[in-house]
């Protein structure tokens, strides 16, 4: 545990010390904020429409969370989709490349303490990451009144889905030591992990269902929509154990070439 | 303190080493000779923990390092070929990090950076990035790093190349200084650096050992050079009956 702490901290300093975590940080909340002022201006344009044209009668259709918020979580999910792979790239790619590798395989240091840590690392700046963006549903929260339990289980979805895709991008990280390759194949991965879903509804029942539960996008739109469904936190629960387990294979596996 | 004993390996068909032994006595500083690709890396490797050898036993201060691999990580000091230092972490920083996953006690540790950023002569840069620093320098952070938890074995695989004479001359100085309370295993092809620093030598060639023995009995009659030359020619005599054999037997 000790071991694992020491490599978080390592981690999570040489993050803020390069300007990758300044330059994602900053793409990610212009993007963000440009898609909240988007989608929030066009709720206010169509609200003040329906109350002009039908008497306030249609208008009550309408609410923050399936107007604002929901397509909100969307959108961030597919700019993390993206950005995270950029994130994990360095984890290990760097380490072999340095040679620093070598430090930490001849130290008293377990395979899997180092794979925890820079999972743990990860976590947290992706949680600093999108606790960011807190301040959208915060704004929305000083002037109007969304409902707050879907605000958070959507956030959890989120961050459940960042998490994910962190450990699959470290994962492809271990795999080379070239950094632009393991944010491509990171980045497919972790798209792959989005649309897998996609053909479920001409691909027959059993298989459709399989790919429906493989998709992070189908767990994760339940969770925006305010459904918290065990399958799903088994689900989240499961890739990352897995990358993570893999991880640990592949770093291992360094030492048997 | 280490004793290496038939260490064999193998990457795929390629043998780099084979049936290597040879042991190494408490505060002494061995140099481990051989021409570039005999091996001199891979037996390093191993002994320190990096990878595990196809066949064989190595053990550093009575620890095996395949079924004691931790205590015996913890009683070895290594410096890879070039120094593996994070590039975007402080001199200081860095040495604090690399004595925490050494295992080291939280209280011990600016005693133990003092020691080493003095003995190092680090102590006007310990606020630079590491990644800012001459090869001089860097090599010795990498020592410093490789020393800083004081181990009872430092392996130093090729601790002065690249550097400028009066770079080596320091480095040299500091790893005589290190004999008796470390026991130091040297890998170099520079032959006066063995000459001058060391007390027993291994030559290897084509991952297997020529010459056992202290410096001063090889040096008795004929110079380092000398030794050095017959042993890796050696080599070849031995390597080239089995090929006569095919040879024979195809006619």
């Amino acid at each position: 545990m000790r071991n694992v702490l020491t490599i978080v901290g390592k981690e999570l300093r040489s993050y803020f010390v390069s300007p990758i975590a300044y330059v994602v940080l900053t793409g990610f909340l212009l993007l963000g904020g440009w898609f909240f002022f988007n989608l929030l201006s066009r709720f206010n344009l169509l609200l003040s429409l329906y109350l002009q044209v039908q008497g306030g009668e249609a208008a009550n259709r309408f609410n923050l969370n399936d107007s604002v918020i929901a397509p909100l979580m969307h959108n961030l999910a597919i700019i993390l989709v993206i950005l995270v792979p950029m994130i994990t790239m360095r984890a290990y790619a760097e380490e072999r490349k340095g040679g620093t590798y070598e430090l930490l395989l001849t130290s008293p240091v377990r395979t899997g303490e180092i794979v925890l840590g820079k999972f743990f690392a990860a976590f947290l700046f992706i949680a600093i990451m999108i606790g960011l963006t807190l301040i959208y549903p915060a704004i929305l929260m000083a002037f109007g009144n969304p409902e707050f339990g879907i605000m958070a289980s959507g956030y959890l979805g989120l961050l459940l889905l960042a998490t994910a895709f962190a450990a699959v991008g470290l994962l492809t990280s271990s795999f080379t030591e070239n950094q632009i390759i393991a944010a491509v194949s990171g980045l497919v991965a972790t798209l792959l992990l989005y649309v897998i879903g996609w053909p479920a509804e001409t691909a027959g029942d059993a298989l459709g269902s399989l790919l429906r539960y493989l998709s992070v996008t189908e767990h994760f739109a339940e969770m925006v929509r305010g459904i918290i469904d065990t399958r799903a936190l088994i689900y989240f629960a499961s890739l990352i154990t897995l990358a993570l387990f893999l991880t640990q294979r592949s770093v291992e596996s360094l030492r048997w070439r | 303190m280490i004793e290496v004993q038939h260490l064999t390996k193998r990457y795929g068909d390629l043998t780099a080493v084979s049936d290597i032994s040879f042991n190494v006595a408490s505060g002494q500083i061995l140099g481990f000779l051989g021409p570039n690709g005999s091996g001199k890396t891979t037996t390093m490797r191993i002994i320190t923990g990096f990878m595990p050898a196809t066949g064989g036993t190595v053990k550093v201060a009575g620890f095996d390092i395949f079924d004691d691999s931790f205590e015996a990580r913890k009683r070895i000091g290594y410096l890879p070929e070039s120094p593996p230092l994070y590039n975007d972490m402080t001199v200081a920083a860095y040495l604090r990090f690399v004595a925490r996953i050494k295992g080291m006690r939280k209280a011990e540790i600016p005693d133990a950076l003092d020691r080493v950023l003095t003995r190092c002569g680090l102590s006007t840069v310990t606020g630079r990035l590491t990644g800012h620093l001459s090869k001089g320098f860097r090599q010795r952070v990498g020592l410093a790093q490789a020393i800083i938890h004081n181990p009872q074995v430092l392996v130093l695989d090729e601790p002065t190349v690249g550097l400028d004479p009066q770079q080596i001359i320091e480095i040299r100085a500091l790893i005589k200084e290190l004999a008796g309370q470390h026991t130091v295993v040297l890998s170099t092809h520079i032959l006066p650096e063995v000459a001058q620093v060391c007390e027993k030598v291994v030559i290897i060639s084509a991952g297997q050992v020529v010459k056992e023995d202290m410096l001063a009995n090889l040096t008795q009659e004929q110079t380092l050079e000398e030794v050095f030359l017959k042993a890796i020619s050696q080599e070849e005599p031995q390597q080239e009956p089995p090929n006569g054999e095919e040879a024979g037997g195809a006619q």
